[in-house]
């Protein structure tokens, strides 16, 4: 897992994450791309994570997707990252393309949904936490 | 006494307190006007481990976080 202050920079992940595979008899690899898009007239959107969590679920990842032969690797932004560049890249390597297009998908569902990363609008350089668009994680509400 | 954090975009500074079990910090963040907003829609982490049953125990030095409602990607 990897993690970045600012914009990631897409071609250098994926570049070395298919040379870091290029002898492991991978059969198929499925990259995902997360891509700041220009609405409701923001400038960027930003990023806080706690990493502490984000990494044992990432490591929980690691080992469904070893159960099943496959790796999955993952980059993410901190901090500001304005429209049109990327906040978020994935990739599922299995030795056959089934296992990684069903992988990729569960992986970045999950992501979305428990992976302790809060997100913000930055406009006219404030951050507004995008709570419209943000889910509760499993298990919330024990404390209410 | 156990350090309750909160993390994102609540904003409020950690508060330390004795509690025995996560039904304990519940009652005493119930307290806390400004969390009522946040409590029903958030998980809870004791030292970085996610956990979901009020009867756990806890011990001094212990670290409780609270998670709200996350968007990565």
């Amino acid at each position: 897992m990897e993690l970045y202050d600012g914009p990631l920079d897409v071609k250098e992940i994926f570049g070395r994450w298919l040379d870091e595979e290029a002898e492991s008899n991978y059969g198929a690899y499925i990259p995902f791309v997360g891509t700041i898009r220009a609405e409701d007239d923001i400038e960027a959107l930003s990023f806080d994570i706690y990493e502490p969590i984000l990494q044992k679920w990432f490591d929980e990842w690691q080992e469904k997707a070893k159960a099943l032969g496959a790796v999955v690797k993952m980059a993410h932004a901190r901090g500001d990252v304005p429209v049109h560049t990327s906040s978020y890249v994935s990739a599922v390597f299995s030795p056959k393309r089934r296992v990684a297009l069903e992988l990729i998908d569960a992986f970045v569902e999950d992501f979305k949904a428990n992976a302790p990363i809060w997100k913000y609008d930055v406009k006219n350089g404030k951050r507004i936490y995008a709570e419209d668009r943000s889910t509760p994680m499993d298990g919330s509400g024990l404390l209410a | 006494m156990i350090k309750v954090e909160f993390l994102g975009p609540i904003g409020k500074a950690p508060m330390e307190m004795e509690a025995s079990t996560l039904a304990d910090v519940a009652t005493r963040l119930k307290e806390e006007s400004e969390l009522s907003a946040w409590l029903d829609k958030c998980a809870v982490a004791l030292n970085d481990t996610m956990v979901n049953d009020l009867t756990t125990k806890l011990k001094d030095g212990d670290r409780v976080s609270i998670l709200p409602p996350v968007c990565g990607g």
